[in-house]
């Protein structure tokens, strides 16, 4: 192990493992993931080793052999989809496996079937006899999807739906396993009976060939081509011509077209919704938190070996570490890391208390959850995605080569900010129900718990008193309260104002929507940051951790006022002054932290296997890695054509023009 | 431009679906070609090469650059006569194709901090190179992979016992003919890289190679046969060279984010999305008032570069006249700026180029839509020709070097003078802070104003900050290092004052109303939405009221 960084570990103000099994929620799960990890990572089919040097070709290939053998692996461990092992699984691939999508198809069907579809096709699916995909994004549709071009066109006389795609930007355009696997997909079109539009449903299409996997006839599908990252899956394009499948593969859990073309629906479709919002609520735990904590342990182990100038004369060059712009950048992030660890445990407990309640067919949270998942998705998925990016950054030229594993992970997060619903469109979404919110607490109507503080808006002052007292969470947590209370009580009043003056709806909607999205994520900051502080507050019993996390919850909270001033001094909330206390007691907190910055990082427990990182790899020796690593380039494995091609025509050539 | 467009020889394939390799023969084969006719007409002046250049290689990096950009430069400055005609006119004529081979893989903008050592042998004139340690190794030279047959070392130079420091050296790398590594030289590519894929960036590992005396490059400094070093005359003349080219690297953050900018503000005018109002068709996407907020202020920011890059080259070249006279009282300010505003400008444009990628929504993130390949490109410059914080703490050294001069008396002269107020005010009992600037937000120049009296503040904060933590401690370092927070918001505030000064500037040259009136529109834009985005330092000096903060961001809004 490099001396630099065996004596960061030295040091350490707390116990490295106990922190682990408190982030993982108890050592018996730390033990069930190392178990996990250890069992994929011994195992040569799942190795990431060659993945740097690799095509888009053989990503492809190998994430197609790495989800097959998945299934052998699973049926030889004895892990099951629901056994406490699976949600490990993800984790330990690192996510370059095939048939996501795959997954989604079935979800979707055993949401939308009904009983009989459901018996039909989930055995076929589960034993893998057809390969699914999920078909809803098309090239000029996204987000809205009331706006889907698509056309399913039910056939009285054969009994059957024709699918169309009309023109070009209805062209089915993103979904994952379809440009090159899937034999079906489950198509989301336009719904036409007798010439009416019934609105957007899901029709399942068998595309591809079981026998020869050639196209069925009338399907156009292939690849999309190259993306920033993202090259093991196949996102395909699809385009339909006269398609014809049988009424049966409409998926009509909630409605049906009859014999004679009756449209009927029944029973809610809010459910379907809550689908989609506990995707999002899942995909962030392991889409996009995982990868700033790689990130930044990748960064601060690297930052404590690298040195650079020298901060004394006459001492050897400095840990880079050690110069205070590099903890502004890095340390934030961790803070942030651990922020949204927290606040991602805490939506998921939240969501599965939702879930028992609408089994129940209490659809009351319904609207609340929705803006929990849209709004926090928006702002963790846009902050650990400049995150990620601050730490590539923050790693200097060695960042920017694909050795250092941070151009993927960067690549791979920032995609996080567009899928499952554009960052813009949900925070908008989120707006909506804060401004309702406020409207009917401003009328002493009840409204939901996160949200109660939303009727307490009043002009007041922080009564902080000097630097010290930024170190109380009652004093940051309230000043993130009021903040956001103001952004929304002055976007509400200013909706109004417009209103009131003749401005359409609308109109006065989308002028407004600029500050519409600042308080919605005004919002979820404060609630981030309160919930950070309680349960630093519960931590009492671990006490050793405790004081750290406390560390990282201040540098948390005070620098998003640092980073957002404005914001708090615009109504005088803070003053001029206090908000020097705050740089001030910023700033100090981060050579208190930076002292346990490398065992906060080794926490988080990722194998050198998992990081994948000629930087970031537990022993710190990160120059003989990189350079062993570059001489394994294919680059280096032959003489390069070039040379014979052009290089020895030009070396060779007198160019006796001159 | 035209000469390239039109010629067959250099016709565009789709990158988008070559491998790494296929890019790095793509780009050798029209480097190879350019070169050719580039010769054929004739064009020899540096800033035509490099226009003929971004033609050829539409902004894209090459094999080639580091030759045609670093070595035969390096050749001409600091190479003797005879030595030139030993190196210049073959690598003129590609016999020679050179790179140039400064960082080491444990070490970078400190240079300084080099391990690699050419230790001279009088008994037979010749220099030992040698890397040492593995943190020694050569690490990142472009062409250095797989094109280059020789190479420009800095190494530290040790003679009669002593180490010098570091002087360059040319030494050659693989056999001329056969093209393999000459023995004693380790020499490959680097492997995979977030972009840059038809560049061979490279290491080099030298185990007691070779060399004769006279490969070192010795117009200033010299090591005599029996082993004196003779010391050169100055060193401020480098300042030169690196002017230059972070002039061009702000000049390339304006292009970077301008190429962005079509792309994202195209497709929103083609990309139709939800519906504002009930019933309507789907309105064009450009008509969101968050994705005007998002791209807008972008294509100002894109055209304020654009004029402050033009402003350092000019300045560059008007000094230059003076620097070859031997004056070089202008030279220091304006490395100071450009260092900051090479900083400034590279990442407001790295972070501007990833908004509009995603302004364009899951396309933007295909290949295909062009600006993953602009992001991948630009965003080394954030790095390379000096890490960016270390080169906004060099602008803030100047800058509190200048509030020192100022406050012992003296005036300063140049884009800070600024300063030379703040000693004014303190004449009267008010407090700077407390000070208010009459800020009319539809006028440019009184927000220059308002920029001015921002950047004061913060060079002032930063400074007392400075002196505050040396009363505390002991070390000037110590109190550098735990202030360097500070200073950096410092420069970041000087850097955008300049700017939004040279935008305003500017704007009384245009001739054409209807040009001058579209611009300044994007001026006001440019200096409001800073202005929001940093209200907290605006509201705390008491530059502006609350207020006045709710009506900039009103005036920003009704820009759109």
């Amino acid at each position: 192990v490099n001396p630099d960084i065996a004596s960061e570990r030295q040091t350490a103000s707390f116990s490295v493992e106990k922190l682990t099994a408190w982030l993982d929620g108890g050592a018996e799960h730390t033990r069930i993931r190392r178990a996990v990890v250890e069992a994929i990572e011994c195992d040569p089919v799942f190795s990431r080793e060659n993945q740097y040097f690799q095509s888009q070709n053989e990503r492809y290939e190998a994430a197609v052999r790495k989800a097959v053998h998945l299934q052998k692996k699973m049926r030889e461990m004895g892990w099951t989809e629901n056994g406490p092992e699976h949600k490990y699984i993800h984790r330990a691939l690192a996510g370059d496996v095939a048939f996501l999508l795959h997954r989604i198809f079935m979800r979707s069907i055993s949401t939308l079937g009904s009983d009989k579809q459901v018996a039909k096709w989930i055995p076929l699916a589960t034993q893998y006899q057809l390969i699914g995909s999920y078909a809803q994004t098309e090239l000029g549709h996204g987000t809205y999807l009331q706006g889907l071009e698509t056309t399913a066109v039910f056939d009285i006389t054969t009994q059957e739906f024709i699918l169309n795609t009309p023109k070009i930007s209805a062209m089915k355009w993103w979904p994952g396993d379809m440009g090159r696997s899937a034999t079906h997909t489950v198509v989301f079109a336009q719904l036409y009976v007798h010439g009416k539009c019934y609105g957007v449903h899901p029709f399942i299409v068998q595309i591809r060939s079981l026998q020869d996997h050639s196209l069925c006839p009338g399907v156009t599908a292939g690849d999309i081509g190259p993306k920033m990252n993202f090259e093991h899956t196949d996102n395909g394009f699809l385009m339909l011509q006269n398609v014809r499948v049988p009424k049966e593969n409409m998926l009509n859990k909630f409605c049906e077209v009859q014999p004679d073309g009756t449209y009927v629906r029944w029973g809610s479709q809010k459910i379907n919704y809550f689908t989609m919002t506990t995707v999002r609520v899942s995909v962030l735990s392991d889409e996009v938190v995982v990868p700033l904590m790689k990130a930044c342990t990748i960064a601060v182990r690297y930052a404590a070996v690298r040195r650079q100038s020298k901060l004394r004369p006459g001492e050897e060059e400095a840990k880079i570490l050690d110069y205070q712009t590099q903890q502004e950048k890095l340390l934030p992030q961790l803070a942030a890391a651990y922020a949204f660890h927290l606040i991602t445990d805490y939506l998921q407990k939240l969501f599965d208390r939702g879930y028992r309640e609408i089994q129940r067919k209490n659809f009351d949270t319904l609207p609340e959850l929705h803006a929990f998942s849209s709004g926090f998705k928006a702002l963790i998925s846009q902050y650990c995605t400049s995150a990620v990016d601050i730490c590539l950054r923050a790693c200097g030229g060695h960042g920017y080569s694909l050795l250092s594993g941070l151009p993927s992970l960067y690549t791979r997060i920032l995609a996080s900010c567009i899928y499952e619903g554009e960052n813009t469109v949900l925070l908008l979404q989120t707006a909506r129900f804060l401004v309702k919110c406020f409207m009917a607490a401003s009328t002493g109507q009840p409204v939901p718990p996160s949200v109660t503080y939303l009727a307490a808006v009043k002009p007041g002052k922080c009564p902080a008193k000097n630097k010290l007292d930024f170190l109380s969470p009652d004093i940051y947590t309230e000043a993130y309260r009021h903040t956001a209370a103001r952004l929304v009580s002055s976007t509400a009043a200013k909706l109004q104002d417009l209103i009131q003056s003749g401005v359409k709806k609308h109109d006065a909607w989308n002028q407004c929507t600029v500050q519409l999205a600042q308080a919605a994520k005004a919002h979820c900051h404060y609630i981030t940051v309160k919930n950070f502080a309680e349960t630093v507050e519960k931590l009492k019993t671990q006490a050793g951790i405790q004081k750290i996390m406390k560390h990282l919850c201040d540098l948390f909270a005070l620098h998003g006022i640092f980073s957002n001033a404005g914001v708090f001094l615009h109504d005088g909330y803070l003053s001029g002054a206090q908000m020097d206390m705050v740089t001030a007691s910023y700033l100090d907190l981060l050579p208190v932290i930076r002292k346990d910055a490398v065992p906060l990082v080794d926490a988080f427990d990722f194998t050198d296997k998992s990081l994948n990182s000629a930087l970031g790899s537990y022993d710190g020796h990160v120059y003989q890695r990189l350079y062993e690593w570059a001489q394994n380039s294919p680059t280096n494995k032959q003489m390069s054509p070039a040379y014979e091609r052009y290089l020895k025509p030009l070396l060779h050539n007198k160019l006796s023009k001159l | 431009e035209a000469l390239v467009i039109n010629d067959p020889d250099f016709q565009h394939e789709d990158l988008n679906f070559l491998s790494r390799s296929q890019r790095y023969e793509q780009a050798i084969r029209k480097s190879s070609m350019m070169v050719m006719k580039l010769r054929e007409y004739g064009i020899a002046d540096p800033e035509e090469i490099y226009w003929f250049k971004s033609s050829v290689h539409r902004g894209r990096p090459e094999p080639l650059d580091l030759h045609l950009g670093m070595f035969l430069p390096t050749l001409l400055t600091q190479a003797t006569p005879e030595q030139q005609d030993r190196f210049f006119m073959p690598a003129w004529n590609l016999e020679i194709i050179g790179t140039y081979a400064q960082t080491e893989m444990g070490h970078g903008t400190h240079l300084r901090g080099l391990e690699t050592t050419a230790t001279y042998d009088p008994a037979t004139q010749e220099f030992i190179l040698n890397s040492p340690t593995v943190t020694s190794i050569k690490w990142w030279p472009g062409g250095l992979g797989k094109t280059s047959n020789h190479a420009i070392v800095l190494a530290q130079l040790y003679t009669q016992g002593q180490c010098k420091g570091l002087h360059a050296f040319v030494v050659p790398i693989r056999q001329l003919g056969t093209h393999q590594p000459l023995p004693g030289i380790t020499v490959g590519d680097i492997g995979p890289k977030f972009g840059y894929d038809e560049m061979d960036n490279g290491y080099l590992k030298m185990d007691n190679f070779r060399i004769p005396r006279e490969n070192m490059l010795m117009k200033y400094a010299q090591v005599e046969p029996d082993g004196t070093y003779v010391k050169p005359v100055s060193d401020k003349l480098t300042y030169g060279t690196m002017v230059f080219i972070r002039s061009l690297i702000v000049g390339d953050s304006a292009r970077s984010l301008s190429r962005a900018c079509t792309i994202a503000i195209r497709y929103s005018a083609v990309r139709h999305q939800s519906e504002l109002k009930p019933g309507e068709p789907e309105p064009q996407i450009l008509d969101y008032q968050t994705q005007q907020y998002k791209l807008f202020p972008l294509l100002a920011t894109a055209y304020a570069f654009h004029f402050v890059g033009a402003y350092i080259k000019d300045t560059y070249h008007r000094i230059s006249g003076d620097i070859s006279e031997g004056d070089l009282t202008e030279l220091p300010e304006l490395h100071a700026l450009t260092a900051g505003l090479k900083a400034f400008t590279s990442w407001t444009a790295n972070a501007g180029i990833e908004e509009c990628r995603m302004a364009c929504g899951g396309h933007g993130y295909s290949r295909c839509s062009g600006i993953p390949d602009i992001y991948v490109t630009f965003t080394p410059s954030c790095t390379y020709e000096g890490e960016n914080t270390v080169m906004m703490l060099q602008t803030a050294r100047f800058l509190v070097k200048s509030y020192t001069q100022v406050s012992s008396g003296q005036q300063v002269t140049g884009m800070v003078s600024y300063l030379n107020d703040l000693s004014r005010q303190r004449i009267q009992p008010q407090h700077v802070a407390a000070r208010t600037v009459a800020v009319w937000i539809s006028d440019p120049a009184s927000l220059v104003e308002a920029y001015k009296a921002r950047a004061a503040r913060l060079v002032e904060a930063a400074a007392k900050n400075l002196q505050a933590e040396l009363n505390h401690r002991k070390s000037k370092e110590d109190a550098w290092n735990r202030t360097s927070v500070d200073l950096v918001r410092a420069s970041e505030a000087h850097c955008h004052y300049v700017i939004v000064k040279l935008f305003t500037a500017k704007l009384s040259e245009v001739s054409d109303a209807a040009v001058r009136a579209v611009l300044t529109e994007l001026c006001l834009l440019y200096a409001l939405y800073g202005i929001s985005k940093n209200t907290g330092d605006f509201l705390q000096a008491g530059i502006l009221t609350d207020a006045q903060v709710t009506q900039v961001n009103q005036r920003v809004k009704e820009l759109l």
